[in-house]
């Protein structure tokens, strides 16, 4: 009697391997019908021991066996152990088939025994040698396996990395995005500012100089009042004297009273011409077009900005030219905008030449006339262009250095210290200038002055 | 006592001399004007001892009252002669810069008289 081994090794193979296949693979349900086959082949062989029978149970070997391979061949998962588990199909062929002719045929059998043993022999080293191969194969399916794993790893990591940097920027955009609203918030509240600047300028530019003006008016209005004062005053004392009969003093203070009619009357007067020039001025800016005489509109902005001016500061002394074109026609324009455009640059020219003669200090101040001059003219149609009306303000004060002169329209660009200008008077005389349709240009000399020109069509 | 009126305005004299005319009949006061802080000036160089009162206007042609101010205070320290600025322009910055330069008194347009008698009492 021979021990069933061989089948024992081969079942106890067949099974480890694939064992080791489910595990690596992960393949649960199988685990558990695996340790019962080897547990199965394990009772095969003890029973053999046991029962000292191996007729019988070499059957159920060869059973077991083809029952073991025809399975695993047959699952689709295990497909790939195929090629290994045909490798013992030889095997069980060549041991099935010495059995099958020992029980048909022992003679023949006994008679041919080596070549069965060789055969199955055979069988054995063609098992050991696809083992072998698959052995090697299956160690390089495995390191390829854990490189992928680590890839796989990697990828993850990678994956996991990418989430946080699209947090980190998702973060990032939220912060920008806010300051970029706190950004826009802040430009729309300097447009704001900006517009109630300009507002506040042109209401500055004519507020300074009627304030100044209500100062003036002031002085004879003082007059006015202390005199008619003084002439109760002495209408009374007149009375006393009249009563005392004495006549000689009762004419000299009707005369006085006279008198001071007279002034009363002359303050009062100069008080009137005075609110006059700025009603024509304070007069609602109704904001529409209607035909100006240029020079009357020059000259009126003229003596406001010059009175405006002295009236804060006696010593302001400048000597005023005016020529006017006579035969200037009436142009259409909204006269309160075009009459600030034109006091701002007659205040400028007043600045210009008041700056330069701070640099002529007494005694030498003989050596420099304050002057500025203001004119009219009427540039006739030419070739296709349309006629238009020229009002223009000259100074000899120290001019506009070359360097700033193509800056002096925009908004804020000021070269006064800072407190005295807001940079908008120019700026918002452009912009009258254009909205007329008109042009502002602009001439000057370093050291000799500067010329500022309005050109209106007409 | 003797007071110098610094104005620009020259109507200033006529209403001076009607508003003080009894006590400048009686003696009491006498009054000299200027037009100008210059002409003021040389009228103090010429009658130094004899001013005891000054009132003078801010806003005026060449020199200013302020300026007018400070020179007086500047030159004529013995005996210090009472400097009262009278303005128009009753405004912070002047006043300060008038106190800062020794002024007696800061008084606004239009003046008191009746305060103005008050003050020339004391």
């Amino acid at each position: 009697m021979s021990l069933s081994v061989a089948p024992l090794v081969v079942s106890l193979i067949v099974t480890n391997r694939i064992r080791k296949y489910v595990r690596t693979n992960i393949l649960k349900r199988w685990e558990q019908p695996l340790k019962y086959a080897l547990f199965l082949s394990v009772m095969l062989f003890a029973a053999e021991v046991i029962f000292s029978d191996t007729a019988v149970i070499k059957w159920v070997w060869h059973a077991y066996l083809i029952a073991i391979i025809v399975f695993a061949l047959k699952q689709e998962e295990l497909r790939l152990l195929r090629m290994f588990i045909v490798a013992f199909i030889p095997f069980e062929l060549f041991s099935l088939l010495g059995d099958l002719t020992q029980l048909i045929n022992d003679d023949f059998y006994k008679n041919h025994e080596n070549y069965f043993n060789n055969a199955t022999g055979f069988s054995f080293i063609w098992i050991a040698a696809i083992l072998f191969s698959q052995n090697r194969q299956f160690k390089a399916a495995e390191k390829e396996r854990i490189k992928r794993q680590h890839e796989d790893e990697l990828n993850r990591a990678i994956a996991i990395r990418k989430v946080e940097l699209e947090v980190l920027v998702a973060e990032r955009t939220a912060e920008l995005t806010e300051q970029k609203e706190e950004l826009e918030h802040a430009l729309n509240e300097l447009r704001a500012t900006q517009t109630q600047l300009v507002q506040s300028e042109k209401m500055a530019s004519l507020g300074e100089l009627t304030a100044g003006i209500a100062h003036e008016i002031q002085n004879p209005l003082n007059f006015v009042n202390n005199f008619s004062e003084v002439n109760t005053e002495l209408i009374e004392e007149m009375q006393e004297e009249m009563e005392k009969g004495n006549m000689d003093e009762v004419k000299a203070l009707a005369k006085d009273i006279a008198e001071n009619e007279q002034k009363i009357k002359h303050h009062g007067k100069r008080a009137d011409a005075i609110v006059k020039g700025m009603l024509q001025h304070s007069r609602t800016n109704s904001g529409m077009k209607e035909p100006i005489n240029i020079n009357a509109l020059a000259d009126e902005y003229l003596r406001l900005a010059y009175h405006g001016l002295r009236a804060k500061d006696k010593s302001f002394n400048v000597t005023i030219e005016t020529h006017y074109d006579d035969s200037l026609v009436n142009v259409n324009i909204i006269p309160q905008d075009m009459g600030r455009a034109i006091l701002n640059l007659i205040t400028n020219a007043f600045y210009a030449v008041n700056e330069k003669k701070k640099a002529f200090p007494p005694p030498q101040d003989g050596l420099y006339e304050p002057t500025v001059i203001v004119s009219s003219a009427f540039i006739p149609p030419k070739g296709g262009q349309k006629g238009a009306v020229l009002i223009s303000v000259r100074d000899n004060g120290n001019g506009i250095p070359q360097k700033v002169l193509d800056k002096i329209f925009q908004p804020f660009f000021t070269t006064k210290p800072t407190g005295e200008g807001t940079g908008l008077g120019l700026s918002l005389s452009y912009d009258i200038v254009k909205a007329h349709g008109g042009e502002l240009k602009v001439d000057s000399t370093e050291g000799e002055g500067a010329e500022f020109s309005i050109i209106l069509p007409v | 006592m003797k007071i110098l009126v610094v104005d620009d305005e020259r109507d200033i004299q006529t209403l001076f001399e009607q508003k003080f005319r009894k006590e400048i009949k009686e003696k009491q006061m006498e009054f000299a004007f200027a037009f100008s802080g210059e002409e003021a000036l040389s009228y103090l160089n010429q009658h130094e001892h004899e001013t005891v009162l000054i009132l003078s206007d801010i806003n005026m042609p060449g020199m200013s009252g302020l300026e007018l101010l400070r020179k007086i205070k500047e030159k004529y320290l013995k005996p210090p002669p009472v400097v009262m600025i009278i303005t128009a322009y009753g405004d912070e910055e002047s006043y300060n810069k008038a106190k800062q330069l020794g002024a007696d008194d800061f008084l606004t347009k239009p003046v008191d008289f009746n305060y103005l008698k008050e003050r020339f009492k004391t």
